[in-house]
């Protein structure tokens, strides 16, 4: 209770500090705005937690790139910008970086400086934190990251130097032209030491949480809304237009959308399979934008797996005999990719490999499909191809998964068994190689091809199929240094698609509604990064 | 009485313990961990998390622990899911909201339901009894994931009377607390509200065909007597026995309620810590549901020696 009143309070304390706002005119378009400057947007689940170190989800995510700001942001589509940091300069060899910071304060008033980024970044890696992104350092190649998180190391050793308060340096392993856009992950985003602690574990608390923002969070009712509002004191607060943005948690899609009807939410997602009805009884607010991830079925290639497996005309085959258009057209609707590669087609920088079976149709993939099988020995006049397929527990898995096995029934004669599973027991199934085939999805951590391209080499702990390939491994090393990459992640597709260890279904959309008076969404970034400050409301 | 619910309250506590030895090798013997995602951690930083969470000791010292904290420290642990709350924190968030609920729910449901069972046995085989008869059947069959989305469409999109889910958020909420409370009570109350009506129909019936009924009608007491002081009470022995069970039932919420409704209680807490293996949060509320099923049930006990003279401990 105490905390809403403290939430009343500052709502009426930025109603008075910044009237000015409230209605006029958009500084950049001249959009007359709306006096209503409230942005409340459904979100599947509750918030596990504020701490940009701790969090795990993109919903989190979406909240925390509102009450935190990293050294880097990423614009409208999706490229990087300058955050927290003014500028950046990088080193001959690609080695050190060395970020210069802007004047910005917390909201408690305290100057943003270098260190707190050193604070920040020496927490994720810190085993006694035990945070699940420790990994992002390494992934991040900060020098000495992988020590410390296996505790070899202490946390000052941390390749993170605060030169002066303005000035911070970072020195990474091997040179990756991709750095400053992997800087967007919430992960990375600093924190205030003086916070943390004087409250411990209760820092994330409303009134407590202290952030370098634009919107400050003043309201948590758990499983029920966050409410953030503007901060004064954020470095751009003057180009900030929405004054509130409500998550509202509504697990059902359904309901959301009636929500939606009805005026209470302004964003919602499509419910699975509405998305041409409604795109044709409201065009202008429903989308269907592309979303870096991507789905597969995974092969098992261990030496435990299924013996058919073994052999890639048997691979190469159940992918060729797998009809997309139909998976994607008559069972997702949303306009999703159908998918004959790894990568999601749009990520930045990436060239997509002329993969043969891809131009095809599909008449002609099923009659190469077949071909391969005889070839193999399986199918009628040979061995019954008998394959487990694993996927977990959702309507849309099961109806891709059903439409899949009568495909390969029909097309190979194959009798491909649905095994169902519940989430934990399936990624337990995984990690174990306890399956023939699974259904798996990844979504990209930052928009660059080696997000997924890295997921397939042979020392990547998701790679649950065991695919080793040594020269996809040289490829996955040479694209970390090469002038080009797109050439070394176009063989390394095309590599792929020639062994076939995962058959791609679809690449992902993202199918919302959006009120037409809310602008500013990022529609056109594939990473989906949200900022709140770029969106405004319009006078109707 | 007084031995008999202090006995009761004593064999409570083996029961208890029991319940918590059991949850927590179920729990376990479950496939998958808190920190078992789709993005696999590395070997390495599992290593971290568990040693903080104390995952890496043997299951033995685990419970103890667990154990120790309980009756100590009233201490049930942090989440692994939520990391910034802790079991307490979260019941605490949770249980006033479905408490408040369930309480409205169970008044509504047996004023309602046992009103509806009344008429319908003293109006036996007339057009009133068809009615209410149908109309418990009906509701019984409809199930709350049905009638939630139902209201919301009603209420929310086409009246426009109500919000279409949350909880109020305290003197600043723009909409009124019952505003918050109709269509939950409405969604929970529904298929208990029948179950009551079909239950006191039945047992009313029954009791009017004794002999100590007719044995009043012939003394030509008048029919308020007959019904309020000789019928009713004996005829609620197995209402309350449903009511029991039922009123925790209610009170601890429901997942359906709590995830179509967005009520944040801790029915939908408890379902979703079962699916996210967050251990801490299934013991806490295992155990709260536990206490409460065995405080109510004593309730029903003491109640019915006090509505039958006859049963006595």
């Amino acid at each position: 209770m105490n905390i809403s009143i403290k939430a009343a309070l500052l709502c009426s304390a930025f109603a008075i500090a910044s009237p000015a706002l409230a209605a006029g005119t958009h500084p950049v378009t001249g959009e007359a705005l709306a006096d209503n400057q409230t942005y409340t947007y459904r979100m599947l689940d509750d918030v596990k937690s504020f701490d940009p170190q701790i969090n795990t989800d993109v919903e989190g995510s979406h909240i925390l790139r509102d009450l935190f700001e990293g050294l880097v942001n990423s614009d409208a589509q999706g490229n990087s910008v300058p955050g927290a940091a003014e500028s950046w300069e990088v080193s001959e060899d690609g080695l050190t970086y060395t970020f210069k910071l802007r004047d910005a304060k917390w909201s408690n008033g305290d100057p943003v400086t270098a260190g707190d980024f050193v604070y920040a970044w020496r927490r994720l890696a810190d085993p006694a934190t035990a945070s699940e992104y420790a990994w992002y350092m390494e992934l991040m190649g900060v020098e000495n990251a992988t020590k410390i998180v296996a505790g070899e190391a202490e946390v000052d050793t941390l390749g993170a130097t605060a030169i002066d308060d303005k000035t911070l340096e970072v020195k990474i392993d091997a040179p990756r032209p991709y750095f400053p856009g992997m800087l967007t992950h919430a992960s990375t985003f600093p924190v205030n030491q003086k916070v943390i602690e004087a409250h411990g574990n209760d820092w994330t608390k409303p009134g407590n949480l202290v952030g370098n923002g634009a919107y400050v969070l003043t309201d948590y009712v758990p499983g029920v809304k966050v409410t953030r509002e503007r901060n004064p004191m954020y470095w751009d607060n003057d180009n900030t237009i929405l004054e509130t943005v409500v998550a509202l948690v509504i697990n059902d899609e359904n309901i959301a959308l009636t929500r939606y009807d009805a005026g209470e939410v302004d964003k919602t997602e499509v419910p699975a399979g509405q998305y041409p009805a409604l795109k044709e009884k409201l065009p202008d607010e429903t989308y269907s934008t592309p979303r870096s991830c991507s789905y597969i079925y995974m092969f098992n290639l261990r030496e435990n797996g299924p013996e058919a497996l073994k052999d890639v005309r048997v691979r190469k085959a159940l992918s060729y005999a797998l009809n997309r258009d139909v998976i994607v057209d008559s069972i997702l609707k949303g306009g999703q990719y159908p998918s004959y590669n790894w990568t999601h087609q749009k990520t930045a920088g990436f060239e997509m490999p002329s993969i043969d079976y891809a131009t095809w149709s599909q008449d002609e993939r099923v009659a190469k499909a077949k071909e391969l099988l005889e070839e193999a020995g399986y199918g009628p006049g040979g061995k019954p191809l008998e394959l487990t397929l694993n996927y977990n527990t959702s309507e849309a898995h099961k109806k891709i998964a059903i439409a899949a096995s009568q495909m390969w029934k029909q097309n190979l004669g194959a009798n491909i068994t649905l095994a169902n599973f519940e989430w934990k027991v399936h990624l337990d199934k995984l990690r174990n190689g306890d399956f023939g085939m699974a259904r798996y999805a990844w979504c990209g951590d930052y928009n660059e091809p080696s997000t997924y391209t890295d997921l397939f080499t042979s020392t990547s702990g998701h790679n649950n199929g065991k695919y080793i390939n040594e020269e996809y491994d040289a490829l996955a090393k040479a694209a970390k240094t090469s002038e080009n990459p797109a050439e070394e992640y176009k063989q390394m597709e095309q590599l792929l698609a020639d062994d076939m260890p995962i058959v791609p279904v679809y690449q992902y959309t993202n199918v919302i509604m959006v009120k037409p008076d809310l602008k500013g969404y990022p529609f056109e970034d594939l990473m989906n990064n949200i900022y709140s400050r770029r969106m405004y409301k319009v006078a109707e | 009485m007084l031995g008999f619910v202090l006995r009761r309250i004593a064999m409570a506590v083996p029961v208890i313990l029991i319940l918590i030895i059991f949850s927590f090798v179920l729990m376990r013997a479950a496939p998958g961990g808190p920190f078992t995602k789709e993005r696999a951690l590395p070997p390495v930083v599992l290593e971290n998390i568990n040693a903080k969470y104390g995952l890496d000791d043997p299951l033995l010292v685990q419970i103890g622990t667990y154990l120790k904290n309980i009756l100590f420290h009233f201490d049930f642990g942090p989440s692994f899911v939520y990391q910034d709350r802790t079991v307490n924190q979260i019941i605490a968030d949770g249980f006033p909201v479905t408490l408040t609920y369930g309480f409205w729910t169970f008044v509504f449901a047996v004023l309602v339901g046992g009103a509806l069972g009344i008429v319908a046995a003293l109006k036996q085989n007339t057009w009133i009894d068809y009615l209410a008869v149908g109309f418990s059947i009906g509701a019984q069959a409809l199930p709350n994931f049905i009638m939630a989305p139902i209201l919301v469409l009603v209420f929310t999109l086409w009246l426009g009377w109500l919000p279409g889910g949350g909880w109020w958020g305290g003197p600043n909420d723009p909409n009124s607390y019952t505003s918050y409370l109709i269509m939950p009570v409405i969604a929970l109350a529904t298929s208990y509200l029948a179950s009551i009506a079909r239950l006191t129909r039945s047992s009313m019936l029954e009791v009017m065909n004794s002999n100590f009924i007719r044995t009043a009608r012939a003394k030509g007491l008048p029919d308020r007597t007959i019904i309020l002081r000789h019928t009713l009470k004996p005829a609620l022995i197995p209402v309350i026995s449903y009511l029991g069970p039922a009123f925790v039932g209610m009170i601890t919420g429901s997942v359906v309620v709590d995830m179509f409704l967005s009520t944040g209680g801790i029915g939908k807490d408890f379902v979703q810590a079962a699916l996210n293996r967050d251990y801490s949060v299934i013991m806490g509320i295992t155990i709260l549901v536990g206490m409460l099923t065995i405080l109510f049930n004593l309730v029903v006990d003491v109640l019915y020696a006090w509505i039958d003279p006859r049963i006595r401990y």
